[in-house]
């Protein structure tokens, strides 16, 4: 049994590290727009081939598996030996390439063209665009290697000045220069309004939309292939005992409900994928089996509310100030309050409880006042805050009643003469 | 009661070093060990640590990335002041000196990318690599595409990387506007009392007995458990005051076991603490020197905000008091206060109820030179000549920051102030020169 326990150890490895893994690509699920994939494959392979230009917008929400979608097109394609040969790739991404002037640097870097553009200065982008793909052409100056340029968030290449790196490229592809595929990869379903009127003129408009149209029963089905152990696993005992586990959990009502609920907020992979991550890392070598309870805590703790788990931990004074910026904000609708407000209002508090235990202060007041603030659970309100002496200072609240309410319910060991002042409607 | 941290990726002996380290947070520290998996792995890319401060985060993660020798660069946020002091620490710690001369001048996140990945397929990563990030709340500051590229680095670099953010502030203020990748979010939560206690408990002095100082450190709790509850603030506060605690002690008046008398003697000086100290208006070593000096020659302690008491000259006073007056006081009640023979003014209804009007909540207005110099005159009782000097001393009042002036510098003709000392300050110099201030203040009628 003990050795058994050794070996059930090593489970953890395939699973997480199956799901941890994102670089490597995962096989294209069966969807029923199966022929994404194909469509994508054609189009690339007509550029590598028979050297036509294209374009091509790859539009869907973060996580949609856009890159996933790429990544094994790519892969299918390289397996051709024609294109292995000739294809050129540059991968661009947005986050990286903020400026056209570093975008140049790194296409010219990705052909390994650094030599031969040597010390030249180019007059234009459009220049140095046409030098490098020049550079490209065969020996029998027939034709030149086609590219294909991969732009990773490509709504921030349409944040650059003047668009002058997509405007060049699509102009090349529109043009009979040399064969380039410029394939968009991007978040933004209003991506085609971001670009200029030349820059949309030249693109071919062709978009790939990965709008998740998956059902709940995929969704599950999908949990159920992404748990359990493949068949290649070494311990073929520990593998089915843990592919039962699974099964039971898949079963479970409460687990169906949880299931419901995340898939109600979001369906794509990614969120399932870290819901699962912590699912298992509950699983140790004290506990080799999954059961229900542990994929219900991992999704309360997807589910947790970060500003209820920070006002747990307020001392009991800036509870009070919280208490008192609620009630100011109940009787003068909103408007922004400063310290003196605040601590007027607590004072207030304190009077009628006639309870000196919290007499504070006001250095102490402003203190946890300011403590407040480096939370970023009061902000201040826009304006001139450098003549503005520091108890004045206008703050807003972040705020809303039901997270003060809930946090109050939560609290350890809450005076009980502080709830009543919480709940009372009259501050 | 240590639970113990078992996993098949690392030494055992090294995690109960671990486990001993991190006292009541072996639940947190078991969550970051299952989800950094075995060494050679890849963990997820990013993960975000938030809670309060002193709770443990940046402990957390220093003790695991020491004790289990893991391969990490911890960067703290403060410290760079640009991105490439970002970037040559973490290619200093992952690959050496070398490597961070690589980068060019003003490097980019481009070269960055480009030299790590240079670097790790010389030297790929057998384990994962870590990068801490403390005080990640001041990436938001930086350019924007830098928080969403971190995120992400583990995809962009292709390497075994893992970037840990530790922060105060909720993930739902750092989101950027498009989306990102979304960080594992991991909460740690805020130390209870008794788990304070049991902390605090640890830093007993050899030569007194354990019971004796967790008697100390309850008292402490229970003065400054209700204002603080910062783990750092409170060891500073205990170490400070520990030596007046045992002072009866040493002195033979009472024995170990008679909590109350000890409560009695030092709970006045933890309320004075509470005032000093803890405001940071005494320095710690004032703290000190005070408490070695005897009682009747400690006097007064003067904190920071005493040393605004300065000595002004009488029509400076006067001055201020004026402008005290010019600032809450609206301009219609002037003529009720200033003026022999002055109407009634009507408070109606309306503005006793709103208690908002009350100046003294809204903060002090502004006011012109000529009314300030109106009210000036009525206030003083000997005859005041308009010489230069009255007018200089309307300026060092502004140079010592006890007026502001709100108007621009062009309007020379027409300058307009506000004062900014508070009711406390302002009644204090008014009772020097033997002038009722409260009787004027329109809020106090």
């Amino acid at each position: 049994l003990r050795a058994d326990l050794e070996l059930g150890v090593s489970f953890s490895d395939p699973v997480q590290s199956h799901l941890g893994d994102s670089s490597v690509p995962v096989s294209w699920p069966t969807r029923p727009q199966h022929e994404l994939p194909q469509h994508l494959l054609e189009l690339l392979r007509r550029t590598a081939i028979h050297g036509e230009s294209n374009s091509v917008l790859i539009v869907g929400p973060r996580g949609a598996g856009k890159t996933t979608l790429l990544q094994c097109v790519l892969r299918d394609l390289q397996k051709e030996e024609k294109v292995q040969k000739n294809l050129l790739q540059v991968h661009l991404n947005g986050l990286l390439q903020t400026d056209d002037r570093i975008a140049l640097k790194e296409i010219t870097r990705q052909l390994h063209l650094e030599n031969v553009v040597g010390d030249k200065v180019f007059g234009s982008f459009a220049e140095n665009l046409a030098f490098l793909l020049e550079a490209l052409k065969k020996g029998n100056r027939s034709s030149s290697c086609p590219v294909l340029f991969v732009l990773d968030e490509f709504d921030l290449f349409a944040h650059h000045k003047n668009q002058t790196l997509l405007y060049n490229l699509f102009d090349v592809s529109q043009s009979a220069q040399a064969p380039i595929a410029v394939v968009g990869v991007t978040c933004r379903l209003d991506v085609l309004e971001l670009l200029e009127k030349r820059v949309k003129s030249r693109f071919s408009h062709r978009q790939i939309h990965l709008l998740s149209s998956l059902n709940f029963t995929q969704y599950l089905e999908r949990v159920w292939t992404q748990l359990s152990l493949p068949d290649s696993f070494p311990d073929k005992k520990f593998a089915q005992e843990w592919n039962a586990g699974v099964k039971t959990l898949c079963e479970d009502k409460s687990v169906e409900e949880v299931l419901q609920r995340h898939f109600n907020s979001s369906k794509d992979f990614r969120s399932l994928h870290m819901l699962l991550m912590l699912c298992l890392s509950r699983v140790s070598v004290a506990k080799p089996t999954i059961k229900p309870a542990d994929l219900l805590e991992a999704s309360r703790m997807c589910f947790a509310d970060a500003t209820a788990n920070m006002l747990h931990g307020l001392s009991i004074l800036e509870l009070c100030l919280v208490i008192a910026m609620k009630h100011l904000n109940d009787v003068y609708e909103g408007e922004p309050f400063n310290l003196q407000m605040v601590h007027n209002e607590f004072k207030k508090f304190l009077h009628r409880k006639s309870n000196s235990m919290y007499n504070f202060e006001q250095p102490v007041v402003m203190k946890a006042f300011e403590h407040l603030q480096q939370l970023e659970l009061i902000r201040p309100v826009d304006g001139s805050s450098a003549k503005v002496q520091r108890e004045y200072q206008l703050m807003r609240l972040t705020l809303d009643h039901s997270q003060i309410m809930e946090a109050l319910q939560k609290y350890p060991q809450c005076p009980t003469d502080i709830k009543q002042w919480a709940m009372s409607a009259f501050g | 009661m240590t639970a113990l941290l078992q996993h098949p990726g690392y030494d055992e002996e090294r995690l109960k070093g671990v486990a001993e380290k991190l006292p009541c947070r072996e639940v947190q520290a078991g969550m970051l060990l299952s989800l950094m998996g075995q060494p050679h792995q890849y963990s997820y890319p990013s993960i975000f640590i938030y809670g309060h401060r002193a709770s443990g985060k940046s402990h957390v993660m220093h003790v695991l990335m020491k004790e289990l020798e893991l391969s990490h660069a911890t960067v703290s946020c403060v410290e760079c002041v640009s991105i490439a002091l970002l970037f040559e620490q973490v290619l200093l710690s992952f690959f050496g000196c070398d490597a961070a001369s690589l980068l060019p001048r003003s490097p980019s996140l481009s070269d960055f990318v480009r030299v790590y990945r240079q670097q790790s397929s010389q030297s790929p990563a057998k384990q994962t690599r870590y990068i801490v990030m403390e005080k990640a709340e001041l990436l938001r500051d930086t350019d924007a595409s830098l928080l969403s590229a971190l995120l992400r680095l583990q995809e962009l670099v292709e390497d075994n990387v893992t970037v840990i953010l530790l922060s105060e502030i909720a993930w739902d203020k750092f989101r950027p506007n498009t989306g990102c990748f979304e960080p594992l979010l991991l909460h740690f939560p805020d130390y209870s009392k008794s788990e304070l206690q049991q902390i605090l408990s640890q830093n007993v002095h050899p030569s007194y007995s354990a019971g004796f100082y967790s008697a100390y450190i309850n008292i402490l709790l229970g003065v400054f458990y209700s204002v603080c509850r910062d783990l750092r603030e409170l060891r500073h506060l205990a170490a400070l005051n520990f030596s007046k605690f045992c002072e009866p002690l040493a002195e033979g008046k009472v024995k170990e076991t008679d909590t109350h008398k000890l409560w009695k003697h030092i709970e006045p000086h933890l309320k004075k603490a509470m005032q000093t100290v803890y405001l940071r208006e005494v320095s710690s070593l004032q703290w000190e020197q005070m408490q070695q000096m005897e009682e009747e020659e400690a006097g007064a302690l003067r904190g920071l905000s005493a040393h605004t008491h300065v000595e002004l000259p009488y029509y400076s006073k006067f001055l201020l008091i004026a402008a005290y007056l010019a600032s809450y006081n609206p301009a219609r009640t002037d003529k009720r206060f200033f003026l022999k023979h002055h109407g009634k003014i009507r408070k109606t209804n309306f503005l006793k109820k709103n208690e908002k009007t009350s100046n003294h909540l809204l903060g002090p207005k502004p006011f012109p030179l000529d009314r300030l110099l109106a009210i000036f005159y009525s206030v003083v009782d000997s005859r005041v000549a308009p010489t230069a000097s009255i007018f200089s001393q309307i300026s060092s009042l502004v140079t010592l920051q006890l007026l502001a002036q709100v108007s621009h510098d062009d309007q020379l003709d027409a300058p307009k102030y506000k004062c900014a000392v508070s009711l406390d300050f302002i009644c204090a110099i008014a009772r020097t020169v033997n002038f009722d201030i409260v009787k004027y203040l329109y809020d106090f009628l």
